[in-house]
């Protein structure tokens, strides 16, 4: 993700969204707009049985500073009120804070159109959709940003959508995005979905088996995501000061505030 | 004879200064059933008697949530009524996307009543056929608003319009005094009760044909409020119960000579 977000091609040694490029005067000096930044930080989400879980750093950066140690990237969509009370769907979004905004203002708009038209709140499934038209309808000059949706499904199982900046979507059960997104897609597909765990003393190759995949308890779920931020914050810099979480259940929204290491 | 020389389009002034079709537009509204909005210090409802076409079919919905912090009661086609609320609801939320702030009401409807008039004015165009109430919570507090076809607005303390409206008023006018310092639930036992004013003789309020929508603040200048809720159905037989078994309701006021 990183990588796109460079304009020189020499700095994608290491994973860090500003430029390295030295700046040695040479010649005539160039100028030009470029529209996009990258403001750092990571998000996370799970989906359990009957929740889902959507996390993200708090954390904006830009190059080697921080703008800000508070700055939610995860938030809550197509509420009737100011505070977002009566709210069953959760938008993540990672890369670009200006258009991660941009696009979250742009959706709650549309949930809440939908709920005026249609009478009742909009499924995740149909969110889910709509979202990503909304990022192809830009396909030309695109969001720079990846989005998790989180919610409920009709059958009140927990559901993740992730995206690409263009529209692409999959429903999946976990799934990291922004800077530290290498770092912790792998521990979760480790922890989440049991890849390459094996029942104990079963033997050796054909007569290895696939651990058991159980649907791991809420509590569980939320010491991953917690787990998961502590190792990326020590791990990627642009990742640090405080973990925002949302669980969506039954019965709404929670908001849990942790902080993490400020370095 | 008749005046349908200058009542063809809206756009023709009668030689005593009237335009026809704005007129004839009002009459719609009072073909619609009565809906009654109330004002007090601290909350603001609408109450509509809803009608259905006939015993098979559903009751015409009468008040529409807007946003968060309002809400409108319609009398007349309730298709024009659609389109204004529409623009409303965009208007409202384009004031929270651009501005991060609540829609003050009387721009609101400020901008609804220069959209009706506009219609007044254009060859081609006619007037909305629709009556509205708009009340809400802003930061200057409560607010209840009156809408006609002409484009005329002006802020009530308590208005009623459409069929029968008239008894409804004479009630209002004589509670008025009240209005003021009473409370979210005093105020719909009012409201109810000035609906039941304008009720013809056979008829009575039931859970089906009422309906009642209250926004409010939650304490004294304070800037939560109590967001827009439209009662409906079951949830307005409490209060429907309490006007229907005696309408000497502690402060009894009000008498009814049959």
């Amino acid at each position: 993700m990183a990588a796109m977000f460079s304009q020189n091609p020499l700095m994608n040694g290491p994973n860090y969204s500003f430029n390295q490029a030295p700046t040695t005067a040479s010649g005539n000096k160039q100028h030009g707009f470029y529209p996009y930044t990258d403001n750092g930080g990571s998000t996370l989400a799970i989906s359990g049985n009957d929740f889902t879980i959507i996390a993200g750093d708090t954390r904006s950066t830009s190059g080697y500073n921080i703008n800000t140690r508070y700055a939610p990237k995860v938030f809550k969509i197509g509420g009737t009120t100011d505070s977002q009370d009566d709210a069953t769907l959760v938008l993540s979004v990672v890369g670009f804070a200006a258009d991660g905004h941009a696009l979250k203002e742009r959706l709650d708009a549309i949930v809440k159109m939908y709920r005026y038209q249609h009478g009742k709140p909009m499924s995740v499934k149909a969110c889910a959709q709509r979202l990503s038209t909304i990022l192809y309808g830009k396909r030309f000059f695109p969001y720079y940003v990846t989005a998790i949706l989180g919610g409920l499904d009709e059958d009140g199982k927990g559901a993740v959508y992730s995206y690409d900046p263009v529209g692409s979507y999959e429903r999946e059960q976990c799934r990291a995005a922004g800077a530290a997104a290498s770092l912790i897609m792998p521990f979760l597909d480790n922890q989440v979905n049991f890849k390459n765990q094996y029942m104990p003393g079963i033997g050796e190759g054909h007569a290895l088996a696939e651990r058991e995949k159980i649907p791991l308890p809420r509590n569980e779920v939320e010491d991953l995501v917690k787990d998961a931020f502590d190792s990326a914050v020590e791990r990627h810099i642009e990742v640090g000061d405080g973990l925002l979480m949302m669980i969506i259940t039954k019965d709404g929204i929670e908001e849990i505030f942790k902080p993490l290491k400020k370095d | 004879m008749f005046r349908n020389n200058y009542d063809n389009d809206s756009v023709t002034f009668s030689p005593q200064g009237r335009i026809f079709q704005v007129e004839y537009a009002s009459e719609a509204v009072k073909q619609g059933s009565v809906v009654v909005g109330i004002v007090s210090k601290t909350h603001a409802v609408l109450v509509a008697l809803k009608r259905n076409a006939e015993e098979l079919s559903s009751y015409q919905k009468k008040v529409i949530a807007i946003d968060e912090h309002l809400g409108l009661a319609l009398a007349g086609l309730a298709s024009d009524a659609r389109v204004l609320s529409n623009f409303m609801k965009q208007q409202s939320l384009s004031s929270r996307l651009t501005y991060g702030r609540a829609i003050p009401l009387e721009r609101l409807v400020s901008s609804i009543g220069d959209r009706a008039q506009t219609n007044t004015q254009h060859y081609g165009k006619r007037p909305y056929g629709v009556g509205l109430l708009v009340a809400g919570v802003d930061e200057t507090g409560p607010h209840l608003f009156e809408f006609q076809p002409s484009g005329m607005t002006q802020e009530m303390v308590a208005c009623a319009i459409g069929a029968r409206s008239q008894m409804a008023r004479t009630y209002l006018e004589r509670n008025l005094e009240k209005f003021a310092d009473a409370g979210r639930e005093e105020l719909v036992k009012h409201g109810l009760a000035a609906l039941k004013e304008s009720l013809a003789q056979d008829k009575e309020l039931t859970v089906e044909n009422c309906s009642v929508g209250v926004v409010g603040v939650r304490a004294e200048g304070a800037k939560a409020i109590e967001a827009f809720k439209l009662y409906d159905g079951m949830e307005v037989k409490q209060w429907v119960d309490l006007v229907a078994e005696g309408n000497e309701t502690a402060e009894g006021g009000m008498e009814v000579d049959s």
